[in-house]
This record gives structure tokens, C-alpha cells and sequence, in this order.
């Protein structure tokens, strides 16, 4: 009963009119950014960081997670009907939604995609709100040892979901952490690789390095792609109302989908991608009835399923960074940030000191859900038009918007020149086929991670076995460990690079 | 010895590179003991693994085969460098130079160039489709930024505005 006392309260914070309203811009701009490819959620919350400075924090964070599970709504649309994935976890989508289209439904993968997302979304916010309370009770047993047992765990997750080399994923994570570490040491006062320019010792910008590897990184190779031919469809979207027969055939896929995504946004490394991935293969296993159409054709299963999880696992992905203040994706890295600048210190004490912030965010996913389902479904003629608008005249837009985030950030020129740097930096990444995503993760982590292990081996005396003897540290590293033997068995091994290739 | 992976060879060298610098400028500070650390204990300790790390990188692209000798891409500079210009321009404008006596010319002439820059990365621009996107783009940021939500920029040039 408490759960719908917190639940009332936070809906009392959701729809207030001025949260109301940034609820909506959120899941527009979130539908917009997913319809488009070639600009994610990350580079879009990254460049809106600095515009919620005045904002007050709840009405900040609704936006932003709005950004991001609106973003799944959208990434449906454009896998549909152009064979793009608008969002990294629409690729499965295409490989059956394109198919529906070219048969003349992709009115009934519409409304697959997005019905799913909108079930699937209500069941994450209601997992969240359920969970939340007892993992809170469990963070505050969490010590030093545990908690930097927990980024470890964090971490190897990240790189299990990373799609190419573990070991280069592994560096990339290990170079975040160190580029964390630029500026001023808590506890030495020592200004470390600052190499005495005084910006440098306050660190190195959060929102430079996103908006860098990202924003700019993403631009440079969309650009050095050459715009190939698509067959749009945009004309013939008619008749959005799947038949009983599809319904009957999306109902179970809807259903397992939702379970799934919902079980992998809650793990350290997980959300939307893993979620969609994981689902369109088990949805593949389940096999097909007779009559059935297969898998790669047109089956409206494929489209549900993994329309399902990737909702389900982005609103469940809140549940690590809301109770442990721990960031499970580069998306929720974000978040932390959009935290820190509004004074608010992720963690399990959010909640208590924080409780209209904790639970209006909740609430106003549920919100956001309803909102999201009426954009993508009535309205998608209006995302339709916009696929239609050339790529040409939207990078420069982003450029301008990547640099007056990073301006305003500061207001300080300092940050435009060290974006430039980190321009370069992403787009070497890309070039040498390392994944950007865990370097943003450990960046977020690296001074937690010092600090924990600072204070672990302090109460320790310098003995590192403490990270075994306790036992929820212990457990912590070994699910760790076990995730890295998983991925390292050949046969998971071979699996793994298989799904990755379809992308 | 051949390269199996040029993408592998490569980073793994920038791993060892960037591992070992920051290992070596772990070193300029207190090191501490584990129960005390002291600012360098943590970065040699990652700069360490990093280094090694990408030596096994480095290492496997000259043992394990990979189809088609797995090498790096064509390097885009057109983009590559209208894109960070662009940017850089971006930042002139706002900010000034004052190392040349440049004053900040603010953001509506900041839009102008940037997006004027930023469309010469692509084959084929044009010069009055840029424009309009200018002006649309000068509009919309005017309104957004400025009147919304209240962000402190220079708008015009200083010299106007005094």
C-alpha cells in the first residue's frame, strides 16, 4: 500500500502542467530524434544538458527520460519504412518490420511496434516503482567494497553488450576511467594531468567528451557514407488497425518481449539494445506454427517482440542508476550528469531525501508512455514527412546544436576548442573500430570507482582480499566473472558475433 | 610479419601510447601504499593495465587471421575537417579572439558561418538552400535560446551592441 501512496505522490509531481509540459517536449523531441537516424539519444541529452540548468531538476530529468524512451518509440518508424534503424535498437526491427512494409502492412507493424512499446512500458514503470523500495534498502548495506565491486560488475556488462573486440572494449573502458581522473584528486588537492591550464583542473567536461565522440564522431561517418537509394513508404501507410489474426500472433510475443526487456534493462550493461537483441532471438527459437509466415519475411512477431523489450529495458534501466546511483548504459551516464547539476547525488538516498523527484520521474513515464502512443500511432503522418527531409539540411542543424550546448555549458571558449579535440578522438575511434559507449561509462565512473576503492582498502589496511571475504562484494565480482566466461565460451563466442553482424 | 588486423595494430598501439603516458605521468605524484593512496596510485595502476592490454591487441593482430586483412577505412578529411572547422568558427564568434584582436561577433553571424562551413562537408552544396537553412536555423535559435530559455550568448557583433 505504500507503493500507492508513493505512486499518488508522485503522480501529484507528473501532472502538474509545467512537468506536463516538459513530459511532452521530451517524447516529442525523443519521437523526433528516434525517427531520424544518425542522431541518438545521447548526443541529443548531451546537448540539452546545459538548457536544463534552469529548469527545476524534476522538470530536467522527466524531459530527459522522455528523450530516451521516446527514442525507442520512434527508432520503430523509420526501421519500418526505410529499412534504417532511426535508433541502434530498432536494427532488429528492420529485418521483418521493412519486410511488412513492402508486402503494403506497415500500418500493422506500426501499430505492433507501438502498441508493444506502450505495454511494455507501462509493465517497466510499474517494475520500477515495485522494485525500487527493496533495492534501496539494499544499497544502504552496500559498502565500499560493494560498491566498487558493483562498477566492476557494471562494467563487464558494459562490455559484454560493446559489439566488437571484448579486449579493445576493455581498454576503451579503462581509458574513460583514466580521462576521469583528469583534475583536481578530493583528497590530495593535486591537480593531476592538468598540465597547468586552469580549465583542466576542474576535469574534463562531461558534456565536451559526449558531445565529441558522439555528436560529431556520429556526423563525420554519416557523412563519409555516401547517401545510398531507399525505398521510402511513405505514400501508402493505410489501415493502422492490425487484423485479430495479427493480434492473436503479437499478443504472446508482446508478452515475452516485455519480460525479457524488463529482466535486461535491470542488469549492470544492459538496456534497450541488449533487450532487442536478446528478444528478437528468442522470439527466432520459439519457432514458427504452420502457415505461419518466417522470420526475415514480414512476421509481425519479429516486429513486437523487440519493439517490446527495447521499452521495457530502457524504463528498467533506471532502476540501477535510481537505487545505487550507478549508470548502466552511457544514456543513464548521462542522467548522473544531468543529476550532478542540479546538486542531486545519485544514489539509494534520492529517494528519501528526494521522494517528489524519485517518484514523479517514475510517474511521468507512465505519462510519457500515453503521450508517446498517441504521437507514433494518429499522428505518424507527421513523422513520416520528416523522413522525407535530407540529411543535408540536418547535420549542419546538429553541428549548431552541438556547439551552442557546449557553449552554454560554461560559457566558456575552452570547451569549444577541447569538443574539436574530441571530434577528432570519436571519429579515430570509429575508424579503428573502437566502441565509444564504454569509454563514456567509465568516464562517469572513474572517480567513484577511485573513491570507492580508496575507501575499501582504507578500512581494510591495504588488504585487497576484502573484495572476496565480504560476501555481496564477493558474489558482485563473481557474477562479474561469470558474465566474462559466458561471453568467452566458444560457442556463445561464435553466437554473439553472429548477432552482431546483422547490424 | 604481417598485419592480420590493421584496426586491431593500430589501436592497440594507441592503447600502449596513451596507457604509457598516463602510467609514466602517474609517476610526478605520490604513489602512496594501498591503505593510504596517495593521487598516483590509481592512474598507474589503470595506466599500467591499459598499456598491457593493448599490447595483447597488438599482439593478437599479427597472430590471429581476419578476413580481408580487416583495414581501416578510407579517412573521411572533407568531413572530418569542415565539421571541427565549423565548429572552431563557431567558438570564434561567440567567444572572440584575443590573441588577434578578433571581438566576439555573436551568434546570429556564428550561425551563418558555421552553417555555411559545415555544408561544404558534403559534395554538391549550394549556396542559396545554405542560406535560407542559415536564416531558418538564425530564427529558431534566436527564439529557442535567447527568448525561451534565456541562455546568456552575445547575440550581434560587439561593435554594434558596444
Amino acid at each position: 500500500m505504500e507503493l500507492l501512496a508513493n505512486l499518488s505522490l508522485g503522480f501529484g509531481v507528473a501532472v502538474t502542467p509545467i512537468n506536463l509540459l516538459y513530459c511532452f517536449i521530451g517524447c516529442v523531441l525523443g519521437t523526433l530524434i528516434g525517427v531520424l537516424p544518425g542522431i541518438g539519444p545521447v548526443a541529443t541529452i548531451a546537448m540539452l544538458l546545459p538548457a536544463t540548468y534552469a529548469l527545476p531538476p524534476v522538470s530536467a530529468l522527466i524531459m530527459l527520460a522522455g528523450i530516451y524512451y521516446g527514442a525507442q518509440y520512434g527508432g520503430s518508424t523509420t526501421a519500418i519504412l526505410v529499412n534504417l534503424p532511426g535508433e541502434s535498437s530498432s536494427v532488429v526491427t528492420c529485418i521483418d518490420g521493412y519486410q511488412m512494409a513492402r508486402k503494403g502492412r506497415a500500418g500493422p507493424a506500426l501499430a505492433a511496434a507501438g502498441m508493444g512499446s506502450f505495454f511494455a512500458g507501462c509493465v517497466g514503470t510499474l517494475i520500477l516503482a515495485a522494485f525500487a523500495a527493496p533495492l534501496t534498502e539494499l544499497a544502504f548495506k552496500f559498502g565500499p567494497a560493494e560498491y566498487f565491486a558493483l562498477m566492476v560488475l557494471g562494467l563487464i556488462g558494459a562490455v559484454v553488450l560493446a559489439s566488437g573486440s571484448l579486449l579493445k572494449a576493455i581498454a576503451m573502458i579503462v581509458l574513460g576511467l583514466l580521462m576521469g581522473l583528469v583534475g583536481t584528486d578530493v583528497n590530495s588537492g593535486v591537480a593531476r594531468f592538468s598540465f597547468d591550464v586552469p580549465e583542466l583542473t576542474d576535469g574534463i567536461g562531461f558534456v565536451v567528451v559526449a558531445m565529441g565522440v558522439f555528436g560529431y564522431g556520429e556526423i563525420i561517418s554519416n557523412l563519409a557514407q555516401p547517401e545510398d537509394d531507399r525505398e521510402v513508404f511513405t505514400s501508402n501507410v493505410t489501415g493502422l488497425l492490425p487484423t485479430m489474426d495479427d493480434i492473436k500472433k503479437m499478443t504472446p510475443a508482446v508478452l515475452r518481449g516485455t519480460f525479457l526487456g524488463s529482466a535486461l534493462g535491470i542488469l549492470p550493461g544492459g538496456g534497450a539494445l541488449l533487450a532487442s537483441f536478446a528478444s528478437y532471438a528468442f522470439e527466432k527459437k520459439m519457432g514458427i506454427k504452420p502457415g505461419e509466415i518466417p522470420f526475415g519475411e514480414g512476421n509481425i512477431r519479429g516486429v513486437a517482440a523487440p519493439e517490446s523489450a527495447n521499452n521495457a529495458g530502457s524504463q528498467t534501466s533506471f532502476i540501477p542508476l535510481l537505487t545505487l546511483g550507478i549508470p548502466p548504459n552511457a544514456v543513464m551516464a548521462l542522467m548522473v550528469g544531468a543529476m550532478t547539476i542540479h546538486n542531486i547525488q545519485p544514489g539509494p538516498q534520492v529517494m528519501t531525501s528526494n521522494p517528489e523527484l524519485f517518484w514523479g520521474l517514475i510517474a511521468s513515464m507512465w505519462v510519457g508512455n500515453a503521450m508517446l502512443i498517441i504521437l507514433n500511432l494518429p499522428l505518424i503522418g507527421m513523422w513520416i514527412k520528416l523522413l522525407a527531409v535530407p540529411y543535408r539540411y540536418l547535420f549542419p542543424a546538429i553541428v549548431l546544436f552541438c556547439a551552442i550546448g557546449v557553449f552554454s555549458t560554461n560559457n566558456n571558449t575552452f570547451d569549444v576548442w577541447m569538443v574539436g579535440i574530441f571530434g577528432v578522438v570519436g571519429y579515430l575511434f570509429r575508424q579503428l573500430a573502437c566502441e565509444p559507449a564504454p569509454l563514456l561509462l567509465g568516464f562517469i565512473l572513474g572517480p567513484m570507482m577511485e573513491e570507492n576503492l580508496r575507501r575499501a582498502l582504507l578500512l581494510s589496511r591495504g588488504d585487497w582480499s576484502v573484495f572476496v571475504t565480504r560476501p555481496l562484494s564477493a558474489s558482485l565480482l563473481a557474477a562479474g566473472a561469470l558474465m566474462l566466461v559466458i561471453v568467452l565460451l566458444p560457442s556463445i563466442k561464435s553466437k554473439r558475433e553472429e548477432a552482431f553482424v546483422e547490424e | 610479419m604481417n598485419i592480420k588486423s590493421q584496426k586491431d595494430f593500430f589501436s592497440g598501439l594507441m592503447f600502449m601510447g596513451i596507457g604509457g603516458a598516463f602510467a609514466w605521468g602517474a609517476t610526478f605524484y605520490s604513489l602512496g601504499t594501498g591503505a593510504r593512496m596517495g593521487p598516483g596510485y590509481f592512474p598507474m595502476l589503470l595506466g599500467v593495465m591499459m598499456t598491457i592490454l593493448g599490447a595483447v591487441i597488438t599482439f593478437n593482430s599479427l597472430v590471429f587471421e581476419r578476413a580481408d586483412g580487416d583495414k581501416i577505412g578510407k579517412w573521411a578529411y572533407k568531413p572530418l575537417v569542415f565539421i571541427i572547422a565549423a565548429n572552431l568558427v563557431f567558438g570564434v564568434c561567440l567567444g572572440g579572439l584575443p590573441s588577434i584582436k578578433l571581438p566576439p561577433l555573436g551568434m546570429i553571424l556564428g550561425i551563418y558561418v558555421l552553417t555555411f562551413v559545415a555544408s561544404m562537408a558534403e559534395n554538391g552544396w549550394k549556396i542559396k538552400p545554405t542560406f535560407i537553412l542559415a536564416t531558418v536555423l538564425a530564427v529558431m535559435s534566436y527564439v529557442a535560446f535567447v527568448k525561451i530559455l534565456n541562455l546568456q550568448f552575445p547575440v550581434w557583433p560587439a561593435f554594434i551592441t558596444g
